[in-house]
Order: structure tokens, then C-alpha cells, then sequence
């Protein structure tokens, strides 16, 4: 069935579909961005509870939940590595985790900043913005790994099973974080949660959730791009490419 | 043909490339001496051989059957005997022969370990503390296995380091016999084998920049 | 089966016991970061009532991380951990009774100490029956997640505090629900939902770590 996604193990393959792709994520993405963030900051009507200070839900709500579908689809990436031994696919694994990193620390600090005019404080331990926080701390951690070793491959497969751990113990995490909280927070209502949401809200809000996620997309593929360069500098083919981009007939 | 055959190995570390479409064969009653300049893939190669490591591409077959499905069986005719060991310093020499031989299946005799420790020059240290034994002596008890266990085929990376020319001599003698038995065996050394060791093939590997 | 308890199990009890100063030193670590709470927070007993189970925990989960590493450092290292892996027996089983020897020889020492805790913290009876159901559910579980990441970390030069980074965020729902269940104690309170939810992720831990470490040995091995 994903006989299509075969030739894209080898690096070359994948080097050109991310030179294609690119241009398709990243223009249709910073419209969106930018179209769904001036919609929402500037033209979405006021909340009726919070005033204009909801507004920051344009940024928070597409950072959170994409920071979780990057998390998701490295440890997609990771399975695919270890299981079919693309190196491709390790290779796209570390090309999303900073991004998915600061997309979360995006997420943390929104959240964050949503909570001073909503509870007076920087810092709250709400359970999302927990849950947010460690799902940082993966993040940090399945790159730490991949750098602390010299053979990259050997760094993507371990790398790789940490974000395969990652994943697997995320659903745990939320829920005993949420559960934690109504522990100690008793019965606060957040604001965060899903309210009835006007259309005249929604639409910017949908807007910039799919730019943000073209942009993500179009930024991973740059990194990949560089990580495959990286990797395979020595083989002909990036000679090639690297002297025309030079323009002469040297190789580099 | 029967024995460990190597088709068409390509070894990839650290993104370089060591060797491409390796192929050979290592036929009971054989002695492959495997040659080649430091970082030229000597010791990558004999790891992939054992299965502690996987090649990039390629297969290895075991009397025309491919490894991976005869894994236990190979392991079973295997002694590897690497840079490293596999001796724990804490452990006294007899201890560490007991329980290797408890872990690969093999008869342990208290007897028959202390002869072939007298052998190989170790009498009166087989019950201290293996971190007390001097590099050449921990050598010694690391090749002890190849007296302990049958099995047919031997890949020893490096084996006569920091051996004395008695080592050297006695394990080229019992590598002999092992060859004349049957046996295979596949070995990389920095001084050239002697005569000693028998007929040998040479195998040699290029560096590749 | 044999094998394994000739080869590896009775190998392990007896390095265990030849290095029986390194094993008491995370024993050690654990009291006295214990001690650190009420010197640092104040001696109240109301307060270390209060924070005793989280303290016992946090203390349990930093201590357990600084003796994991050697369930697989020495073997990779002087390459017994080669010599196991082409031994013929399945790795994860090798790994499995590693794991349990590693755990009888840490949890034993922590179980006898257990009472000199709860009185520094100041823990009611309840509390202490809770703490020690906890503990024995759970440091299993700490253990055998742990070991998948020694596995991965134990050939580099300096693992330590990565390690730590990969695993606390990993141990964190077991904190919760641990500490849950003394606190629940306390107030007389149920628990058993909260053991519950540990023995659940024990099982699931049981059932798949060892393969995991498996496999985290042989990409160390490379």
C-alpha cells in the first residue's frame, strides 16, 4: 500500500520532494498566519467575559494543539526509522523536534501570558499548561539524546525510541496531570476549556491553526533539506547540486 | 557452500561509507586473515559478522540459509572474541568462565577450566580478583573460552594484543588445530600471522575517504 | 531458564554483593536528601506530614536514576554485555532478570529503611501502609522504564544527567498518583483507585520494557 512513499528512503529523493514542497507550505502559511492572527487580534469581536485579552487564544489554542500533532508525528517519523531503517525518516524525526519544541514553548508562554489578567499571576499551575510544560521536557529530551551521539544514525534510533516512550506515556501524562489538578485546584472552572465558541470567533481561530501548521510544515522541510545536506555531503549528488548553486564547475 | 557467507555487505558509520558489496565466504576448515589500515572497517565488519551490528545493505547466509532465521543455532557454533574482553574485573577468572559458560549453554568443569588456565599461564590466579591480572594476563583468560566451548566458527578481532610471543605462539598452534578440525575462523591482527597459524587467506580491506 | 538463572541471575546477586558499598550509596543519597526537607522548609510536623509523601517520592525517583546507571554500565564497557547478546538466550529475558536483580538488591535496603522515613517525615501508620504499597508497585515500574534509557545512554561518556532529563518527565504520573495514595491515606481516605492505576501501568511496563531495553542495548551496540 505505501509502495508511492518508498523511494523517498533515500536521501536524494527526499532532498528534492522538500525543494517541491517547500513553496506550498510556507507562502499559503504565512497568509494564514497572517490573515487569521489580524482577523482575530484586531477584527473578531470582544469576548464578552475577558474583553480583548481572549484574544490571545488566536496564538495559544493552534500552538497547543500543534505542538501535540508535532510530538505525534515525530514519533510517526520514529517508528518508521526503526522499523524500516530509513534514514530519511530519523532525519525528519530531529527535523521537527526543536520546531515542535518551540512551537510548545509558543503554547507555554501564551498560556502563560492569558493568565495574568485572568488570574493576576504569570504562572499558574494549570493542568494544560502542566501538561505543556512536560511535554517540553520531552521534547528537550529526545533532542539532548540525539546529540549526545556522534553516529546519526545511532542517534536517531535512540532518539527515536525515547519519542516512541514519549508518545506512548503523553495520553498517561495528561490525564494524571488533569486528574492531579482537580486535586489541588478544587472545582476552577478554566477558561481554557472548550466554551461555545461564536462563529465570528471561529473562523480566525481555524485560519490560524491551519497557517500555523502550513508554516510548521515549511519549516521542518527547510530543516530537513539542511539535515540531509549535513549528512550526506560527501556523495556526489550534493557536490553536484552545491556547484551549480555556486555557479561554476569546482565541486565545494 | 556451506559456511558464513557475506553477500554483497555495505557498511555505513558515522554517515561514512566503509565498504560496498562485500561479499566472501568463510568455509569450515578455513583460516580468513582480515587485513586492512586502522579505520579501514576491520573491526565494523567482524561485528556485522557476529550480528551485534547490521549493515546498511546485504545479507549474511549460514550454509545458504539467511542468518537472521538461524540466529540461535549460529550462536550456538560462535566464540567472539572483541577489542573489549567481556571479562568483569570484579569477578575471579574461574568465576567469570563459569558463568559465561552457564550463559552460552556449555558445560562448565571446574577441572577442565583450571587445566586450561595452566595452559595458558595463569596457575595460581585463577581465583583473584580479575582487575589484579595484568593486561596480557586478562587476554589470556578472555581466549580461555576458545578451549572451553565447541564451536565451529571463531571471529576474533585483534586476539594477540598484549599477548608475549608464548601467547602468540600458543594461540596460533590452537588456532591451527581448530582449522585442521574443521573450524573457521576469521581474525584481524596488527603483526602479520606466522607460519605458525597454518594456511590462511587473506582478505583485505581498502580505507575509502 | 537455566541458563539465565545460572548465567546472569546468580552473576549479578554475586557482583551485587561484592560491591555492596556502591550499593549503599544511593540508600545513602536517599537519606539524606530526606534530611535536607525539614532543614530546609522547617521542622513543623504538620508541614513534613504534609510533604512527607511527595518527599519520600521525589527522594526515591532521584536516588533510583543515580543507581540505574550501573545496570548496564560495566557489562557494556568490559563487554560482557557482547558476550550476552551472542549467547543464544533472548536479550529481553537477560534483560528482564537484570532488572529484577537490580531491583531486589535496591528495593530490600529501601524497604528496612522505610520506617526511619516515615518517622523523620513524621507519617501516620496509614500513611506508611500506603507508602509501602506504593513503593513496592512502583519501583518495579521506575526500574524497568529506567532501564530503557540506561540502555540507550550506556555507552556515552556522560549519561548521568541526561538521563535524568529523559526519565523525570516519564516518572512524573507514577509521582502523582503515588503521592495521591498516601495523601488519601492520611485523610483515611481510599486508595486503592490510585494503586490501581500503578499496577495497571506495572503490567504494562512488564509486558514491554524488557523488549524495549532489547532493543536500546543493541543501538548501543551499533
Amino acid at each position: 500500500m505505501w509502495k508511492w512513499l518508498h523511494p523517498y528512503a533515500k536521501p536524494e529523493r527526499a532532498y528534492q520532494l522538500c525543494v517541491t514542497l517547500q513553496p506550498y507550505f510556507l507562502w499559503p502559511g504565512i497568509l494564514c498566519l497572517i490573515a487569521g492572527s489580524i482577523w482575530g487580534l484586531a477584527f473578531a469581536p470582544q469576548d464578552y467575559q475577558q474583553g480583548d485579552s481572549f484574544r490571545i487564544i488566536y496564538i495559544h489554542v493552534p500552538s497547543a494543539i500543534l505542538s501535540m500533532s508535532t510530538y505525534v508525528a515525530m514519533a510517526v517519523a520514529a517508528l518508521v526509522g526503526i522499523v524500516w531503517q530509513w534514514r530519511t525518516a530519523f532525519m525528519a524525526m530531529i527535523a521537527m523536534a526543536p520546531v515542535g519544541a518551540v512551537v510548545t514553548f509558543i503554547a507555554l508562554f501564551t498560556g502563560a501570558a492569558w493568565g495574568k489578567p485572568m488570574w493576576g499571576t504569570w504562572w499558574v499551575w494549570d493542568a494544560r499548561l502542566t501538561s505543556e510544560l512536560i511535554l517540553l521536557f520531552l521534547y528537550l529530551g529526545v533532542i539532548a539524546l540525539y546529540g549526545a551521539f556522534e553516529d546519526k544514525q545511532q542517534a536517531g534510533k535512540a532518539a527515536g525510541v525515547m519519542a516512541l516512550v514519549g508518545v506512548v506515556n503523553v495520553p498517561i501524562i495528561h490525564y494524571s496531570v488533569e486528574w492531579w489538578n482537580t486535586l489541588h485546584q478544587g472545582a476552577t472552572i478554566s477558561k481554557f476549556d472548550k466554551p461555545s465558541i461564536a462563529p465570528e470567533m471561529l473562523w480566525p481561530l481555524l485560519i490560524a491553526l491551519l497557517g500555523l501548521a502550513l508554516f510548521i510544515a515549511a519549516v521542518t522541510v527547510m530543516r530537513m533539506k539542511n539535515e540531509i545536506i549535513r549528512r550526506e555531503y560527501h556523495r556526489p549528488w550534493v557536490k553536484d547540486l552545491a556547484a551549480r548553486a555556486l555557479g561554476d564547475d569546482h565541486a565545494v | 557452500m556451506a559456511g558464513l557467507a557475506a553477500d554483497n555487505l555495505t557498511c555505513i558509520k558515522r554517515d561514512r561509507v566503509l565498504f560496498t558489496d562485500l561479499s566472501f565466504c568463510l568455509s569450515p576448515g578455513q583460516l580468513i586473515y582480515l587485513r586492512g589500515p586502522n579505520g579501514a572497517g576491520k573491526t565494523s565488519l567482524l561485528r556485522i559478522l557476529t550480528g551485534l551490528s547490521a549493515p546498511e545493505s546485504g545479507q549474511l547466509l549460514l550454509n545458504e540459509e539467511p542468518l537472521d532465521k538461524v540466529r540461535d543455532r549460529f550462536n550456538q557454533q560462535l566464540i567472539y572474541v572483541g577489542h573489549k574482553a567481556g571479562i568483569n574485573g570484579a569477578l575471579t577468572a574461574m568465576e567469570n568462565l563459569r558463568f559465561w559458560c552457564a550463559q552460552h549453554s556449555t558445560d562448565f568443569i571446574a577441572q577442565q577450566a583450571y587445566d586450561v588456565l595452566a595452559r595458558l599461564g595463569l596457575v595460581g590466579l585463577e581465583d583473584v580478583p580479575v582487575r589484579m591480572l595484568s593486561a596480557g594476563q586478562q587476554r589470556r583468560v578472555a581466549l580461555s573460552r576458545l578451549w572451553l566451548k565447541q564451536a565451529t566458527y571463531w571471529i576474533l578481532d585483534e586476539p594477540f594484543t598484549a599477548l608475549d610471543t608464548d601467547g602468540i605462539e600458543l594461540l596460533e598452534t590452537h588456532m591451527r588445530e581448530h582449522v585442521a578440525n574443521q573450524g573457521a575462523i576469521i581474525t584481524t591482527s596488527h603483526q602479520p600471522l606466522s607460519k605458525q597459524a597454518g594456511p590462511f587467506t587473506e582478505l583485505m580491506l581498502e580505507y575509502r575517504l | 531458564m537455566n541458563t539465565l538463572i545460572n548465567g546472569i541471575f546468580k552473576r549479578d546477586m554475586a557482583l551485587a554483593f561484592r560491591q555492596r558499598s556502591e550499593l549503599a550509596q544511593p540508600l545513602m543519597f536517599l537519606l539524606m536528601v530526606i534530611t535536607l526537607f525539614p532543614l530546609g522548609i522547617g521542622p513543623g510536623p504538620v508541614t513534613l506530614q504534609k510533604i512527607g509523601p511527595g518527599v519520600i517520592w521525589i527522594a526515591a525517583i532521584l536516588s533510583s536514576l543515580l543507581a540505574m546507571e550501573r545496570l548496564f554500565r560495566d557489562d557494556f564497557w568490559d563487554g560482557s554485555l557482547e558476550q550476552y547478546m551472542l549467547s543464544g538466550q533472548s536479550v529481553a529475558a537477560i534483560a528482564a532478570v537484570k532488572v529484577l536483580v537490580h531491583w531486589l538488591v535496591s528495593f530490600l535496603p529501601l524497604a528496612l529503611f522505610s520506617p526511619l522515613l516515615a518517622l523523620f517525615l513524621n507519617l501516620t501508620v496509614d500513611m506508611y501502609i500506603a507508602l509501602m504499597l506504593t513503593l513496592v508497585l512502583g519501583t518495579p515500574l521506575l526500574s524497568l522504564v529506567g532501564a530503557i534509557a540506561v540502555g540507550l545512554t550506556v555507552g556515552l561518556q556522560r549519561g548521568g544527567v541526561l538521563l535524568a532529563l529523559l526519565l523525570i518527565p516519564v516518572f512524573i504520573p507514577l509521582l502523582i498518583f503515588a503521592t495521591s495514595a498516601v495523601d488519601s491515606a492520611a485523610l483515611q481516605l481510599p486508595y486503592r483507585a490510585q494503586l490501581a492505576i500503578i499496577g495497571a501501568m506495572l503490567m504494562l511496563a512488564m509486558a514491554s520494557a524488557p523488549f524495549a531495553i532489547a532493543y536500546a542495548l543493541k543501538v548501543s551496540q551499533n
